[in-house]
């Protein structure tokens, strides 16, 4: 890890018409770092996770990414083009719906290997050796190597996500609530995957979730949104098991003990 | 493109002459030359030189309600009208064939409507429409081939948003052909896309050849004549200009290949040609037959002969 931020966000602000989607929001992501966007439904976690990704723009404000030069560049002054490969190959996007992030008419290898092939591999036995190593690597059969993901699981269906997000090697990895609608023991089986992969590759994540639990297992650090604000932030225990605001801690004992 | 009507055609009742001079009981219905008036051709005109100017590139065009359903052809006749002149000698054909109902269709309507001198022979033919095939015999600087087109973007099965596609072809992210192709080989083991192969057009645009076999595709690269392309549903016009360098895409393990016949035509024996497959009988009986008519039929007036000719049943005269 180095001491210079990945991802820099200065005073990002989204408006949908005089609703507020979020504002004045700074914050940084180190490389190798998990942080945790957490809140209630409508706190405006995906907005800030789109405003991050380049999905959505911003009203005011600006976000800085560390390119592979070591520059620290505003990515509004990215090319459409410079953008679309930076988000092909230095980043990755997990949504929560895998219909959204998968091609649900393409194989399992086809899913995988499409990265490859938009960055330029035009070898098909090695795009396919590549999908076959990350299936395994996200515990897929190598037999359904050729089966589309509408005969997947639910669960099958978010690591193929994963791994179709990975093969390029990304930095940072952007997750909009990957657990979501999986039942608890695949919840488990998922996020203990994360967190291999994570580790292993050194990758950087913002993830954003409503499930503390999820923010707990993975994190480093977090951020507690509320009505479009960051109002707390801090290390992932401390703000867990010592919340200072109010919110934050009706969100921490509104949690279920197990 | 000169002025001056054919005077051996059939009167093309211009605007002017609309006295028709001894006509049948119902006066001559009073068409512009080739159908279209003359605003529309513009129109389309400066499509094709947009098209041509960027080879490849689907340029929208106002696309007009033709005397025709959608699939049989309005795109290409759209073209064929726009770049027809008097003295322009016009072929039609339909998988290859002269004498299908398509091809003599738009052969016809175009006699009827712009007076213009048609034939069946390629080398005779100064612009040639074409529904999926290319002609066997060479073309030449002189000649247009119009294509017609039912879908125009070749990105459209994997990705349905128009939005999205443009998006793919203004930054050249062509990812998403090859992960078609290779579904084709995790499937069949092969690159399996037999018509309408994706090419890229003079190393940038990849583009839709409308369904032509592959086999067709190496005709395209280098091609001497204008070759033209009108999807009349999807209003859409894209050419490749002569001598443009046309590539069919692949993988580097799995190279482009054409179709290859095990036997020649039955008809006129010629071989590296695509066949149809005619079926004989109910008993498994088959021949194989040149798609390109004309071709075939000027192998027989040479003296070539194959495997059945004057022995089956109903042969081509």
């Amino acid at each position: 890890m180095t001491d210079q931020p990945l991802l820099v966000a200065e005073g990002l602000a989204k408006n949908y018409g005089a609703r507020i989607g979020c504002r004045d929001v700074s914050l940084e992501v180190y490389p190798g770092e998990v942080l945790a966007v957490v809140g209630e439904s409508g706190s405006g976690k995906s907005t800030l996770l789109g405003l991050l990704s380049t999905e959505l723009a911003p009203s005011a404000g600006r976000v800085l990414y560390r390119l592979k030069d070591g520059a620290l560049t505003d990515l509004a002054s990215l090319g459409p083009a410079e953008r679309r490969l930076l988000m092909r190959t230095d980043w990755g996007l997990v949504r929560q719906n895998p219909a959204e992030g998968l091609r649900m008419a393409v194989s399992a290898g086809g899913n995988v290997g499409e990265r490859l092939m938009a960055v330029g591999w035009r070898h098909y036995g090695d795009i396919r050796a590549e999908a076959l190593d990350w299936l395994g690597r996200v515990e897929i059969a190598a037999d359904r190597i050729d089966d589309d993901p509408r005969s997947f699981s639910g669960g099958m269906r978010q690591r193929l996500q994963i791994a179709r997000n990975l093969v390029t090697r990304p930095r940072l990895v952007f997750m909009d609530e990957p657990t979501g609608g999986l039942d608890v023991s695949v919840q488990a089986r998922l996020l203990d995957l994360i967190r291999g992969l994570v580790a292993q590759m050194g990758l950087a994540v913002v993830i954003v979730t409503h499930d503390l639990a999820v923010a707990r297992l993975l994190s480093h650090r977090m951020v507690v949104m509320r009505q479009g604000r960051v109002i707390e932030t801090g290390l992932t225990d401390q703000v867990l098991d010592d919340p200072r605001e109010p919110y934050t801690q009706l969100l921490v004992s509104s949690v279920l003990a197990a | 493109m000169s002025a001056a009507p054919d005077p051996a055609a059939p009167d093309p009742a211009t605007p002017e002459s609309d006295a028709a001079p001894a006509g049948p009981l119902l006066p001559e219905l009073a068409y512009n030359f080739a159908y279209l008036d003359e605003q529309t051709k513009r129109m389309i005109r400066r499509a094709i030189l947009k098209a041509i100017a960027i080879p490849g590139y689907q340029v929208p065009f106002a696309a007009r309600e033709m005397p025709m359903p959608y699939g049989w052809g309005t795109g290409g006749v759209q073209v064929t009208a726009a770049v027809l002149g008097p003295d322009d000698v016009l072929k039609v054909i339909d998988q290859g064939a002269d004498d299908t109902t398509n091809a003599v269709a738009i052969r016809g309507f175009f006699e009827k409507t712009a007076g213009v001198a048609t034939t069946t022979r390629t080398s005779e033919a100064s612009v040639i429409q074409t529904r999926h095939r290319i002609p066997e015999q060479p073309l030449t600087e002189r000649q247009i081939l119009v294509y017609q087109v039912p879908i125009p973007e070749p990105l459209r099965f994997l990705e349905p948003r128009e939005t999205e596609t443009r998006q793919l072809h203004a930054l050249a992210e062509y990812g998403l052909v090859h992960v078609k192709l290779y579904e084709d080989i995790a499937r069949h083991g092969h690159i399996a896309t037999t018509y309408a192969y994706p090419v890229e057009v003079a190393g940038r645009y990849v583009m839709d050849p409308s369904p032509i076999p592959k086999f067709d595709n190496p005709k395209m690269d280098d091609c001497p004549a204008l070759q033209l392309f009108g999807a009349g549903r999807e209003k859409r016009i894209y050419a490749i200009p002569p001598h443009t360098r046309v590539r069919s895409l692949d993988f580097d393990d799995h190279p482009f290949r054409v179709q290859r016949f095990a036997e020649p035509c039955a008809m006129c024996g010629a071989r590296g040609v695509y066949l149809d497959e005619v079926i004989l009988d109910d008993r498994g009986g088959r021949m194989f037959v040149c798609s390109d008519t004309d071709h075939c039929e000027t192998r027989q007036a040479e003296g070539h002969h194959g495997g059945m000719w004057g022995g089956a049943p109903g042969a081509a005269a």
